[in-house]
């Protein structure tokens, strides 16, 4: 029993302490950072000061910015948008491919998979980049269309994989059952394949909807001034205008609002799954 | 009119040919049951019937009505399948809805339609569970219930009992013959399993390499095999090899290291090679010295017994080498065992026993 549980705890500790380290103390220090005065030239002013006059201590002056101007509230629901819009296109073009993938013959999966990660191969940057000679000569870059464009071609591997990883697990007898049972192709996938992946539907969402939140270089090079989403505040906050304190509170607040959309979503997921 | 006739068909995968020129008719209210070894093409006849395969030739009808370009889904005729395939993400009732659903029945008469199925295979009580947590037993009555609901005019059973362990295969089959008589509904049941076909079936297609070797009631099938393969496959049985020869106004059988055994031939048998295949039952096993009143009479050794309960099947030595079984009831009081290993007896049986072979 007790070599059970120091086994336990060389393979589960490290990892704890790494997620301890370098996960929750830095975002722990975020929070703190949050409530504090911006330095002078960038960085934080220090919590207990020498000379009268100066700034220091703990301010909610950052939360203060945030909700008294529109502004903020609006890139972030424009974030959100774009976030919900790039998660709804990826799963609309990385359903069918997710598919037939995982219905082609067994020998031929692995390759198509590795086709799928195949542009991870060149620079990320490189690839964006790219859009820019491809919509160029069209007039279409500067533009949310360009935005969205970019943001479903780098995230669409990120909903194919873990599609595809649900889909093959599925047992084609069910399929045969159904059509047996009376279900035409449509009834087929709507009521048998289409729920039963509803776990990879969530977490291809998951790892599309969320970096999407978080991504500056996209909105930067393809996107026009108005394109920038909250990814893009948060960078200008820590390395443009060098205000920590901002940047700090505007992670926070996508944190929160993340963890509302995924917590509502959850819960309106499991509400359905109930009534049906 | 035949329910389901199966004319000249025949299946290719690749050289492969899994189904050989397959004849058959199933009536209205049969228990049909196809039966043999496994890739002997008892299930890709099932896939045509149910529409997943289609025949490289022939025809399948059902009520006279070619079938070609029929598709499963509307097809009237449900399957069970060897893994059930309950769909997981579905209550037990709406499991059963299922196929209701699917022909676009009004709420109301679904919800009495899956309660009365639920009654038939006694799961009143577990409408609202999950196919995980249920037993094999459970599920295999969920499968049932979901192809019958809808009351299709043939129902295929893909060896349904195969995964369940053997005291509940039997109970299962019990239900099964219940449940059939009591909906009506023709069954068509694919297994390889030679008890499960005897017991349940009321004709059994005996199934080798893509053709129908035999097909008959039970007891025909199991009384009078056609063939070398049918008498081996149903059933324990003896085969006495030899040359088929007439001798002084009787027909024997000319077994070589044995002698002469005097055997009951059909009209139109002609001499030559054949084999007289006797079951274990017809062979009556007695002391050296006891005076044989079979014509049949042979010494041999015990070399084996196996002790069942209600019979004990001996295996004796013949001076040809050959092992032949012998059932000997276990009938007379106080007498469990007659006979030891090693014991000299003698094996006899009357000429009409048995039946011989030349196929």
């Amino acid at each position: 029993m007790r070599a059970q549980s120091t086994l336990r705890w060389m393979v589960g500790g490290p990892p704890f302490v790494f997620l301890v380290l370098f996960f929750l103390l830095p975002a722990l220090i975020m929070l703190v950072a949050s409530f504090r005065f911006p330095g002078d030239f960038g960085g934080l002013a220090p919590l207990f000061g020498a000379a009268p006059g100066e700034e220091v201590g703990l301010t909610t002056e950052s939360y203060a910015v945030f909700f008294s101007d529109r502004v903020y509230a609006e890139i972030f629901a424009k974030s959100f948008g774009v976030a919900a819009l790039t998660t709804l296109i990826c799963l609309v073009m990385a359903y069918p491919v997710a598919l037939l993938i995982a219905r082609s013959p067994k020998r031929n999966r692995d390759l198509m998979v590795l086709l799928v990660v195949l542009p991870f191969a060149s620079n990320f940057l490189v690839r964006v980049y790219a859009w820019m000679i491809i919509l160029g000569p069209f007039d279409l870059l500067f533009s949310r269309f360009a935005v969205i464009v970019g943001m479903v071609y780098v995230h669409l591997p990120f909903m194919i994989l873990p599609l595809y990883t649900n889909l093959e697990k599925h047992d084609p007898t069910l399929l045969d059952a159904a059509q047996d049972l009376g279900a035409g192709a449509w009834q087929r996938f709507w009521r048998v394949t289409f729920p039963l992946s509803l776990p990879g539907v969530f977490s291809g969402a998951a790892l599309v909807f969320i970096p999407v939140l978080g991504m500056f270089a996209i909105p930067e090079i393809l996107g026009g001034k108005d394109d920038w989403i909250v990814g893009n505040m948060i960078k200008e906050s820590f390395l443009g205008t060098r205000d920590w304190p901002f940047g700090s509170m505007l992670s926070l607040m996508l944190t929160i609002a993340v963890l509302a959309v995924a917590g509502g979503t959850s819960w309106l997921a499991a509400r359905s799954m109930k009534a049906a | 009119m035949a329910l389901l006739e199966i004319r000249n068909v025949t299946r290719r995968f690749g050289p492969l040919v899994a189904v050989d020129d397959v004849s058959l008719s199933v009536e209205a209210g049969e228990f049909f049951t196809l039966l043999g070894p496994s890739g002997c093409g008892k299930t890709t006849l099932l896939r045509m019937i149910a529409g997943f395969d289609l025949p490289d030739s022939g025809a399948l009808l059902l009520d006279g009505a070619d079938m070609a370009d029929t598709p499963p889904e509307r097809r009237p005729i449900h399957t069970v399948f060897q893994s059930y395939a309950l769909f997981p993400h579905m209550s037990v009732a709406q499991n059963i809805a299922f196929p209701l659903r699917m022909v676009r029945l009004e709420d109301e008469a679904i919800a009495a339609k899956v309660k009365e199925a639920l009654a038939l295979v006694h799961l009143e009580d577990k409408g609202e569970r999950l196919p995980h947590e249920l037993s094999g037993g459970q599920k295999q009555r969920v499968a049932l219930a979901r192809s019958l609901v809808n009351r299709p005019r043939l129902l295929l059973l893909d060896e349904p009992l195969g995964a369940l362990d053997a005291k509940l295969r039997e109970e299962m089959q019990i239900e099964l013959i219940e449940m059939q008589r009591d909906v009506g509904i023709t069954f068509v049941f694919v297994t390889h399993s030679q008890s499960e076909a005897l017991a349940l079936s009321t004709r059994i297609a005996v199934m080798n390499r893509g053709r129908v070797e035999q097909m008959d009631e039970p007891s025909k099938l199991y009384g009078f095999p056609r063939n070398r393969f049918v008498a081996d496959f149903i059933g324990k049985i003896n085969m006495l090899e030899g040359e088929l020869a007439g001798a002084g106004g009787g027909t024997v059988l000319r077994v070589p290291g044995l002698g002469e055994v005097a055997v009951q031939v059909e009209a139109g048998q002609r001499a030559g090679a054949a084999a007289l295949a006797l079951r274990p039952e017809h062979v009556s096993i007695l002391a050296p010295g006891a005076p044989a009143s079979h014509p049949n009479a042979f010494a041999g050794k015990v070399q084996d017994f196996l002790y069942i309960g209600e019979v004990t099947t001996y295996i004796v030595g013949l001076p040809n080498g050959q092992r032949m079984q012998a059932l000997l009831p276990n009938s007379a009081p106080g007498r469990a065992k007659f006979f030891e290993v090693g014991d000299a007896v003698q094996v006899a049986w009357p000429a009409a026993a048995g039946v011989v072979l030349t196929q």
